[in-house]
């Protein structure tokens, strides 16, 4: 071990059934150092922070610590934090009914007997020496998510911990208490603590980390000082992009010219529901391919659910071939002939014990009214002309569409969606999971679609993906729109930068 | 080899856990007692022409039962819970039916209002009930067993309040007809009623998209609300429909007696009606169901209980023995051990081949 550093792990190894979640996987955190944990949903860092805190067992690998001589043993997160490990999960772990102090020393105790005094004053007086405002009898809830991360934090401290992980910790914070978070975090590490921090936002990643290291599909991409790294690098990096692969892959569709083309069908102006995305403004023309691109955790699916109802609208206009329209709920939605392929397919898509027939029919039926039910004739004529139409690969209409795999269970939600003849229709990562070969069909049918004159947004974590479909991409970062590129601007580069921000010439 | 698709395929349908069941206990009664089966025809005190026996007895308890297995099947898809105030509930609706039969006087000489009006009243009674369960549910997100715990355990005092705490006793005979027999008819009414709800609920499941709107709430609610759907508002509904159901129940209750006991009757039925559900192969954590095997179910239920009087076993110790038959179905609809059997099942199916 290096003198300096106060944790490596090195490599480490860790697969469950099917998934390969850590392959030969290095770490090392230094003394008074703060190092961010970069990578996209399902790179690893989940997986790698667990080792580290006992929650997972590594298959393969070693950890050391600093002051151990030999590998260090971490089989439960007991074990973890009596080595100095302590995490702060993006969730609040702790009991908002208990009170501030108590909540420090729960579970800590070694006898039956409780000092409350001592517990109090004690706790106190860690409060005002890491400058949080909170009281020690306060109850828990009644302070803000920022000071219940803060007393979870102190609380790690106290229990002289000397690796910090943050999981997170910032997704529910407003500006000010992000900037109250990161005093903390500068203020721990002058005291020489070793903080891991994980979070999806790049500025943040910017103002306070001096390392970061990037995993990619369970592999390390690698470590790297702040200053070596300039955003588009760090984006490509996780992406797995080199920034010269820049081809124009989208081919020349045939574009829809037919009545209405180039008109907008629907606007929104000021749009922002409770998911917490920032009020946004957003456009489509009859026919038109268009995309939200950002890294996951952006706000591109959020945007998306508020234009379809799904989530709470709480602010902005909507307006349908220039007439407003209300939309506060999916149904409405639907009557205006929207229609929406949502991006967990799982939880919010398909309806698992039915048919494939009923998982077809499900929304035609819902828009047709509960006293006019399809007739079981309809129903297999639709089912029929669908599952050939796709070609869903399924035993029969009648097979529970739980059975299917997950491209064809994919394409039953499509024909769900194709099937009440929607002007718009929304695609959330229609294409994720599936194989290459049902993935190019999905986006053939995209563009032939477009071309007979329906508006279709598209979103999908692969950019060549949306090059390929899109004519028009929204970029978001940080659950804002940040900027709109179209023509000559769709490129790898471009989009990467758009996504960046901040410092693109560095 | 086209005989054992027929038979595979009655195997895995829905319907044949109740069939079994009903086979396994004609098959037992047949062994202890072949009387059982004997049905004989004999004239009641009105003296007209009735029909008895063990079978008729299941006819006529069974048929309460078929009635409220409707609406608990529909309440059980949707939400994926059971409503357990069901008895009290039918107290509830019974008293109040019965306190318009009687107006003022708790034994009136005559009517003081016609049936169908108190039979109106009773309804109303009864879905504002499964209306306040529903809101629980439905709006609140309270678990369905918590939920209908509060009437559980009010119902039964709401249902004395609502006639003084007095014993109303109704003085007519027209009034007997729906728990007993109509004057030519030697086959008991509750039938009839049940064979009225089950075409009535046939009709509602072919024509309106209940069916498919129950399900797929209780299957998938996040993607049912993307679908359009109003999932709160369904399970609302099912709860109501449970209401109807258990007023139709509380009709035929009442009648038997012509009066009430508030804190006898229908007790447990309750467990009995969720039993049916059970036993007609529907899951108890919502989704599919099978309407006809529910109430296959409840017929089959009242045929075990009659066995087991006949059998002598003490109306105490009923509850024990249904608990056997309780346990056996959980356990065997219990999702890991219905993947070790069908496993077990693949890994005979060869060997029985090789025999034959």
């Amino acid at each position: 071990m290096k003198d300096q550093s106060i944790l490596e792990m090195r490599n480490i190894y860790k697969s469950f059934p099917g998934v390969k979640a850590l392959q030969g996987v290095d770490f090392t955190l230094c003394e008074g150092e703060i190092h961010a944990l970069m990578g996209e949903n399902g790179a690893g860092k989940s997986t790698l922070i667990k080792v580290l805190t006992g929650v997972y067992e590594k298959d393969e690998g070693e950890i050391f610590l600093k002051g151990l001589d030999k590998a260090a043993v971490i089989r439960s997160p007991q074990d973890a934090q009596k080595l100095g490990i302590s995490t702060v999960y993006q969730e609040i772990t702790l009991c908002p009914n208990l009170s501030v102090a108590e909540n420090m020393y729960i579970g800590r105790g070694t006898g039956v007997g409780q000092n409350w005094k001592k517990m109090n004053a004690d706790a106190d007086r860690i409060l005002k020496s890491l400058d949080i405002p909170a009281k020690a009898k306060q109850q828990l809830s009644t302070c803000s998510i920022a000071i219940q991360q803060m007393v979870a934090i102190a609380r790690a401290v106290d229990m002289d911990c000397k690796v910090l992980i943050l999981d997170e910790p910032t997704s529910s914070l407003d500006e000010q208490e992000v900037e109250k978070l990161f005093g903390l975090m500068r203020d721990l590490k002058s005291r020489g603590v070793g903080i891991i921090f994980v979070t999806h936002f790049l500025d943040q990643v910017y103002e306070v980390c001096d390392k970061i290291t990037v995993l990619r599909d369970g592999k390390l991409v690698g470590e790297y000082a702040i200053k070596d790294l300039p955003r588009v690098k760090l984006v490509s990096k996780m992406l797995g992009k080199e920034l010269d692969d820049v081809s124009d892959i989208r081919s020349e569709a045939q574009v829809y010219t037919g009545e209405g083309a180039g008109k907008n069908v629907f606007e929104a102006e000021g749009l922002q529901s409770n998911a917490g995305i920032k009020p946004f403004d957003f456009h489509i023309q009859k026919g038109e391919v268009n995309g939200f691109t950002g890294l996951l955790g952006s706000g591109r699916s959020e945007c998306v659910r508020a234009i379809f109802g799904a989530d709470r609208v709480i602010a902005g206009k909507v307006k349908k071939n220039g007439k407003p329209v209300k939309i506060s709920k999916p149904i409405d939605a639907m009557k205006q002939g929207i229609a929406y392929l949502p991006e967990d397919r799982k939880v919010d898509g398909i309806v698992g014990d039915l048919s494939v027939r009923d998982n077809i029919i499900l929304a035609m039926q819902v828009l047709r009214g509960p006293l006019r039910p399809l007739s079981k004739a309809e129903a297999n004529k639709y089912a029929d002309e669908y599952i050939k139409l796709l070609e869903i690969k399924t035993a029969s209409a009648d097979t529970p569409i739980k059975s299917l795999s997950g491209g064809n269970q994919q394409k039953v939600i499509l024909a769900r969606w194709l099937l009440t003849h929607p002007e718009y229709l929304i695609l959330d990562e229609p294409t994720r999971g599936i194989d290459v070969g049902t993935k190019i069909e999905i986006q053939k049918l995209v563009l032939k679609l477009a071309s007979e004159g329906m508006s279709v947004t598209f979103i999908s974590s692969e950019t060549d993906e949306m090059l390929r479909t899109c004519s028009r991409l929204i970029v978001m970062r940080d659950r804002k729109v940040v900027g709109e590129l179209t023509g000559e601007e769709l490129t790898q580069t471009q989009i990467m930068n758009t996504i960046a921000g901040g410092d693109k010439e560095s | 080899m086209k005989k054992e698709n027929v038979f595979s395929r009655l195997i895995h349908n829905q319907i044949f856990i109740p069939i079994a069941a009903l086979l396994i206990l004609t098959l037992f009664n047949l062994i202890a007692d072949p009387s059982f089966f004997k049905i004989s025809m004999g004239y009641n005190s009105t003296g007209d022409p009735v029909l008895s026996g063990y079978l008729i007895t299941i006819l006529d308890y069974g048929s309460e039962l078929a009635i409220l297995a409707i609406g608990m099947t529909l309440v059980t898809a949707a939400s994926g819970g059971q409503d357990i105030s069901v008895g009290a509930t039918i107290a509830v609706a019974g008293s109040a039916m019965l306190r318009v039969l009687c107006g003022t006087n708790s034994r009136p000489d005559e009517l003081q209002a016609p049936i169908i009006v108190a039979f109106l009243v009773g309804c109303l009674a009864a879905m504002l009930c499964g209306a306040f369960n529903g809101v629980l549910v439905a709006y609140f997100k309270i678990q369905p067993m918590i939920a209908t715990l509060i009437l559980f355990t009010a119902g039964r005092s709401i249902a004395a309040w609502i006639n003084n705490n007095e014993l109303p006793v109704i003085n007519d005979v027209g009034f007997t007809y729906f728990g007993g027999f109509i004057p030519g008819i030697p086959i008991p009414t509750p039938f009839f009623i049940a064979v009225i709800c089950m075409i009535i609920i046939a009709l509602v499941l072919k024509f309106t998209t209940l069916g498919l709107y129950t399900q797929s709430v209780g299957i998938n609610e996040s993607s049912s609300r993307l679908n359009g759907l109003n999932p709160a508002f369904i399970k609302f509904l099912t709860f109501v429909i449970l209401g109807v159901c258990v007023a139709v129940a509380a009709l035929i209750k009442v009648s038997r007696i012509s009066s009430i006991n508030y804190s006898v009757i229908a007790k447990d039925i309750e467990m009995d009606a969720i039993l049916a559900v059970a036993l007609g192969g529907n899951s108890l954590s919502g989704g599919k169901f099978n309407m006809a095997a529910s109430i296959l179910g409840a017929y089959v239920i009242q045929f075990l209980t009659t066995t087991l009087y006949k059998l002598n076993v003490q109306s105490d110790a009923l509850s024990a023995y249904k608990a056997v038959v309780v346990i056996i179905l959980v356990v065997l609809s219990a999702p890991s051990v219905r993947e070790k059997l069908s496993s077990l099942g693949k890994k005979l199916k060869p060997q029985s081949k090789e025999v034959a």
